[in-house]
């Protein structure tokens, strides 16, 4: 199934939850949203849900017209952040949900119902949770059993809204590799929302990213992670060093102090810099584009950051590797292995 | 209501330690010298058997003073049998009317967002603030000889004013206010998102509410109903306003009870009061099982 958004707008007063949204999923895609709150992206999913309605645009399955139907008739699969199990129904029932509220005409014999409901159990790993209630459950438990209950009713398409904001940091990371695998066995075009972008870039094929709205890049993990579109996704994306920067006459300075940095075809005007924490190569003084002191240094395994204070003014992070170990007080000079550099303040 | 981390209902051993961890830390909280905790509790204990239990007990003494023969013949006359069964006949009138009333209003409220919501929240509770009398008087004004719909109601031979359908509009306006107040906040803390996995998971409206929206408020129906049937069985200035006190035709039982206090018939009337006292201890009761339920009812699906 492919789902096609096209120039969505939604407000919500004065505010533009969408803003213009084009977008195309791929049969069999698992898509990230990534963004920060309030960037819209539940609201896109909702949209494309039903649980939501645009001011305008349009929203297509493969090609047919999605806002024609109600959330009902949609049939997508829809996993809640805080799991929205139905409290007073067992494990069991939650997922036999789906199917028991199907019209008679088209409603499988209990039979059929029971044994479905053991193979979804045992998909997401939990059938001997069956008779337990939802409030017997730990969170990971209970989002599992929340997509096992989505899953129930074979949703043309699954849709994922911050599936695992409200779990631990190990819990997590477990069910991420386990969605993944999961979406290779099923195979159904996915969508999940999430802020966290290590979480974007581990599960999905393709992240979108998005702002205010608007959605700024869309790619494969690689692209928004090594290329960048615009500055919001490089610096949202990766750890940054964000330096304001000034380009005239084919000289970028930053403060007053121009750098050794190639200014070919940027437009002039107040700019950004960025370079990623561990591009930042440490030598001798006056031997980079950049010099600074070191402030103080910690060390993270592999890595020692530092906090330099740059002759420009601006203190910045750095990751170096331990081979060369950096003091307080020592003066150094950076040199930018790769950099970007976007017009704009 | 207490945040509860899903893993202690697993281990119930760890709760119940935890629990006695509280009541320590409780014991070492309480700073009050000795005497001041008697006297506050000896003063709580004497205020609540002057005030509430000694008028129960006299109730019932009272009740009972010429031997339980008479207390029966009092409660088997027939004008006593009618005003029983007209309270029961109004109560079940005006509770069904407001379980419907409070459902629809509580849902629209809790689960929708339209301008005049805070309207409608403070006209539900206009019940409360009005004196039953005045809220009798409204329907004497409405539909009485001289009121805006009298004129009509006579041609049409209709009789709502010191009949039943005026004593239930009267008692169905004053516990208008129940079922709604007790279902606002608990659909408000429920929030919808059970409803719209339901209906992203293929359940029409209908199955959605009675599936999901009704198993996770029936513990608050039931209360609300409880709290609505106790009032509209003890309603006495509305009802008393629009009846008309026709004796063994309109008369309720706390109408009975003064009509029958007036006229130094005081056994019969205390036995008619002694039922109303009996409905009061049931509903007391029931009441302390549903709170409970309603409180097991929050922990579920905290996180």
């Amino acid at each position: 199934m492919t789902i096609e958004v096209k120039n969505l707008v939604k407000r919500f007063g004065s505010f533009a939850a969408l803003d213009g949204v084009d977008l195309k999923v791929n049969d069999g895609e698992l898509l990230a949203l990534l963004g920060p709150s309030g960037s819209g992206k539940t609201t896109l999913l909702r949209i494309i849900a039903g649980l939501d309605w645009p001011d305008s645009g349009e929203v297509a399955f493969n090609g047919e017209d999605a806002l024609a139907q109600g959330a009902r008739e949609r049939h997508v699969g829809f996993v809640f952040q805080h799991y929205a199990l139905f409290r007073h129904m067992s494990v069991f029932e939650n997922v036999a949900f789906g199917l028991r509220v199907q019209p008679r005409a088209v409603r499988k014999d209990e039979a059929t119902i029971r044994a479905r409901v053991k193979e979804l159990l045992d998909l997401v790993q939990l059938d001997w949770l069956a008779d337990r209630y939802p409030s017997q459950l730990s969170g990971g438990q209970r989002q599992r059993i929340a997509l096992a209950r989505a899953l129930a009713i074979e949703p043309r398409i699954l849709l994922l809204d911050e599936p695992f904001g409200a779990l631990d940091a190990k819990v997590r990371k477990e069910l991420r590799k386990w969605l993944r695998s999961l979406h290779h066995e099923i195979n159904v075009t996915s969508i999940f929302v999430t802020h966290d972008q290590e979480e974007a870039l581990e599960v999905a094929n393709r992240v979108v990213v998005m702002d205010k709205g608007r959605i700024e890049q869309i790619g494969s993990p690689d692209d928004v992670y090594e290329t960048p579109a615009t500055a919001f996704v490089h610096g949202f994306i990766g750890e940054s060093i964000e330096l304001p920067v000034q380009v005239e006459g084919g000289v970028i300075r930053l403060g007053d102090r121009p750098l050794r940095l190639a200014a070919d075809g940027l437009a002039p005007g107040a700019s950004k810099l960025f370079v990623r924490r561990h591009d930042m190569l440490v030598g001798p003084p006056g031997s980079g584009a950049f010099e600074g002191a070191v402030q103080h240094v910690r060390n993270f395994g592999p890595v020692q950051r530092a906090e330099v204070a740059l002759s420009g003014g601006e203190t910045i992070e750095i990751d170096a590797p331990r081979d060369r170990e950096l003091r307080a007080g020592d003066t150094i000079g950076l040199e930018p292995r790769r950099y970007r550099i976007f017009a704009g303040a | 209501m207490t945040m509860q981390i899903a893993d202690s209902v697993q281990f119930p051993a760890s709760d119940a330690k935890s629990r006695v961890h509280a009541a320590a830390a409780r014991d070492t909280l309480r700073t009050e010298p000795r005497a001041v905790r008697i006297a506050i509790i000896t003063l709580a204990i004497l205020f609540l058997s002057v005030f509430v239990v000694l008028p129960l007990v006299v109730v019932f003494a009272q009740a009972f003073s010429k031997g339980i023969l008479a207390y029966l013949t009092a409660l088997t006359d027939p004008e006593a049998l009618s005003a029983i069964k007209l309270t029961l006949v109004v109560a079940a009138i005006s509770v069904s009317l407001n379980l419907v009333f409070g459902l629809v209003a509580s849902w629209a409220i809790a689960k929708f967002e339209f301008t005049g919501k805070t309207f409608l929240i403070t006209l539900i509770d206009l019940p409360f603030s009005v004196s039953p009398v005045i809220s009798g008087l409204v329907f004497v004004l409405l539909f009485g000889a001289q009121g805006y719909f009298g004129g009509w109601l006579r041609d049409h031979d209709i009789q709502i004013l010191f009949a039943v359908p005026g004593i239930a509009l009267a008692t169905t306006f004053v516990t208008f206010p129940f079922v709604a107040r007790a279902l606002i906040p608990l659909m408000q803390e429920q929030g919808t998102q059970e409803e719209e996995a339901a209906i992203s998971l293929g359940a029409s409206g209908l199955q959605t509410f009675f599936r999901v929206t009704l198993p996770n408020i029936k513990w608050g129906v039931l209360y609300g109903v409880l709290l609505c049937n106790a009032r509209a069985m003890g309603e006495f200035g509305a009802v008393s306003v629009v009846s008309g006190h026709i004796r063994g035709e309109t008369n309720t039982m706390p109408l009975l009870v003064e009509i029958l206090y007036n006229e130094y018939q005081f056994v019969a009337a205390f036995a008619i009061a002694s039922l109303l006292a009996m409905l009061a201890l049931i509903t007391l009761i029931a009441k302390t099982i549903l709170e409970r339920h309603l409180d097991e009812g929050h922990d579920v699906n905290d996180h």
